[in-house]
């Protein structure tokens, strides 16, 4: 579903990303952790295109996404994204939210985005706050409307960077829950998260990422049983001991 | 000073009635096609594409340096025999000096308006834009739906400071004869020698006007100060 083949990138002289290479299949959910400045961001990024690269290539489903004759907004249409702060669009309400690409990327009617819409606020338990603006909810019914917001396209897959990091502790399960439902219902996913528990929980793979590089590429249980690399050992013992 | 006639107004009443609805007329035009113009040269000024970027500073730092009075003139001299020369007609075609206010007011406008806007979508956060691009939208839906709204709103309070000069501003037009509100006035001070009532009542109707407006403005800052 997602391939991804010896990228780089670079600004100026600085590498961001150093011959990653790595790959999701239909079905998957692959999770991304390692330090701050890693660039797990840059590489959740460069698969629909928010980012580019300077060298190697992405194939998602079949479309290079950064050939040149590429239509990104069309292949951007069928990877939802999750943001670290939601992004919600404030001036529009939270139901206009949910059908503003739906109606205008999509083609669907008013109506159909609407009923859509309502059936996926309703899935993340939101049903109630469609009149309202996105300034008008907490946090964590923020980002699951976020969610709904990208479920509303119908993905093929499905990108979240650091989806929980910006919530009060207490709204985090809220979200991963949402989560870990799409997961079990079987969406392809990318998770760019610290949140080990939802790793444990429904991740199949798991990747370190150190300096730009995928240091360790593993299957969920390798990785927590035994990493191989020291660089991962010591991350993953930092932050499963607070 | 003893002999102040101020019956000279009500009886001009109506023809200051409609030189006002001229500079009403020509401020409303030229500010919503100075915004719209202003936009597109904003954005033409954070293109990525740099021939685009550097054209749009250059009109924009161009008309920012040179006097109003200057390009009312330039323009409404030059452009006819600019025309011609372009259309090789045999004698300069008429623009009049009414059609050639809207135009020049447009054309100046835009570049207040531009950096207006400019900073209006500056203030809005980068990953706005990435979250319509990653919704599937296009540079352009991404620009109307998104972030131009939000810019437009942040800056609507300076904007309606800007639409304050202009509306001062329009005076100027009467130094081509056109019948604006300062027009008529100056007309009516001449023919009959009443200047003095004249201007001071042309300086007491900017005074409120400009006033409402600007408490106004104030006003709208504030709620929209609470709505986000
Ligand atoms: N526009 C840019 N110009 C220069 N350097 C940048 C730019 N954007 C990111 N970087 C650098 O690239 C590196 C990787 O950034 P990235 O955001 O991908 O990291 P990350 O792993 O997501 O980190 P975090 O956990 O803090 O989100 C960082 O060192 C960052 O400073
Ligand atoms: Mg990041």
């Amino acid at each position: 579903m997602i391939e991804i083949r010896n990228i780089s990138k670079w600004y100026g002289s600085f590498r961001v990303l150093t011959d990653c290479s790595t790959s999701v299949a239909k079905g998957e959910v692959v999770v991304v952790c390692g330090p701050s400045g890693s660039g797990k961001s840059t590489l959740i990024k460069c698969v629909n295109g928010l980012e580019t690269f300077q060298q190697g290539e992405v194939v998602v489903s079949g479309v290079s996404v950064g050939a040149k004759g590429t239509d990104l907004p069309k292949l951007r249409a069928r990877i939802g994204m999750v943001f670290q702060n939601f992004e919600l669009f404030p001036h529009l309400s939270v139901m206009e939210n949910l059908t503003l690409a739906q109606v205008r990327v999509l083609g669907r009617t008013v109506e159909e985005a609407t009923a859509k819409g309502a059936a996926l606020l309703e899935r993340v338990g939101l049903a109630a706050q469609a009149p309202k603006f996105p300034g008008q909810l907490s946090g964590g019914q923020q980002q699951r409307v976020a969610i709904a917001r990208a479920l509303a396209m119908d993905p093929i897959a499905m990108l979240f960077d650091e989806p929980t990091s910006a919530l009060d502790p207490e709204m985090i399960n809220e979200v991963l829950d949402v989560m870990v439902d799409l997961a079990k219902d079987g969406m392809t996913m990318m998770v760019v998260t610290h949140e080990m528990g939802f790793a444990r929980k429904v991740a199949h793979r798991v990747l370190f990422m150190d300096k730009g590089e995928i240091v360790e590429d593993a299957p969920k249980e390798d990785f927590f049983g035994r990493p191989r690399s020291e660089r991962a050992q010591q991350f993953l013992s930092k932050i499963l001991h607070h | 000073m003893g002999d102040l006639d101020f019956d000279v107004i009500g009886r001009a009443l109506p023809y200051l009635a409609h030189g006002m609805q001229y500079t009403v007329q020509l401020t409303v035009v030229a500010f919503a096609g100075g915004v719209v113009f202003g936009t597109l040269l904003a954005l033409a000024r954070l293109s990525s594409f740099k021939p685009l970027a550097l054209a749009a500073a250059g009109y924009v730092n161009l008309m920012r340096s040179i006097p109003l009075l200057l390009v009312i003139f330039w323009f409404y001299f030059l452009a006819p025999v600019l025309l011609q020369s372009l259309t090789g007609a045999e004698r300069p075609p008429q623009i009049g000096a009414e059609r050639s206010a809207y135009i020049t007011f447009i054309l100046f406008e835009a570049a207040y308006f531009c950096e207006i806007m400019r900073a209006g979508i500056q203030s809005i956060a980068k990953g706005q834009a990435a979250a319509g691009f990653a919704l599937g939208l296009d540079y352009w839906q991404v620009m109307r739906r998104i972030v131009l709204p939000q810019a437009f709103r942040n800056m609507l309070p300076v904007l309606l400071t800007q639409a304050i000069v202009l509306f001062q501003d329009v005076s100027l037009v009467s130094l081509l004869n056109v019948t604006d509100f300062v027009g008529a006035a100056v007309k009516i001070a001449q023919r009959d020698s009443r200047v003095i009532e004249m201007y001071l009542f042309v300086a007491v109707v900017y005074f409120l006007l400009c006033f409402a407006l600007s408490s106004g403005a104030r006003r709208l800052q504030l709620r929209l100060a609470i709505v986000r």
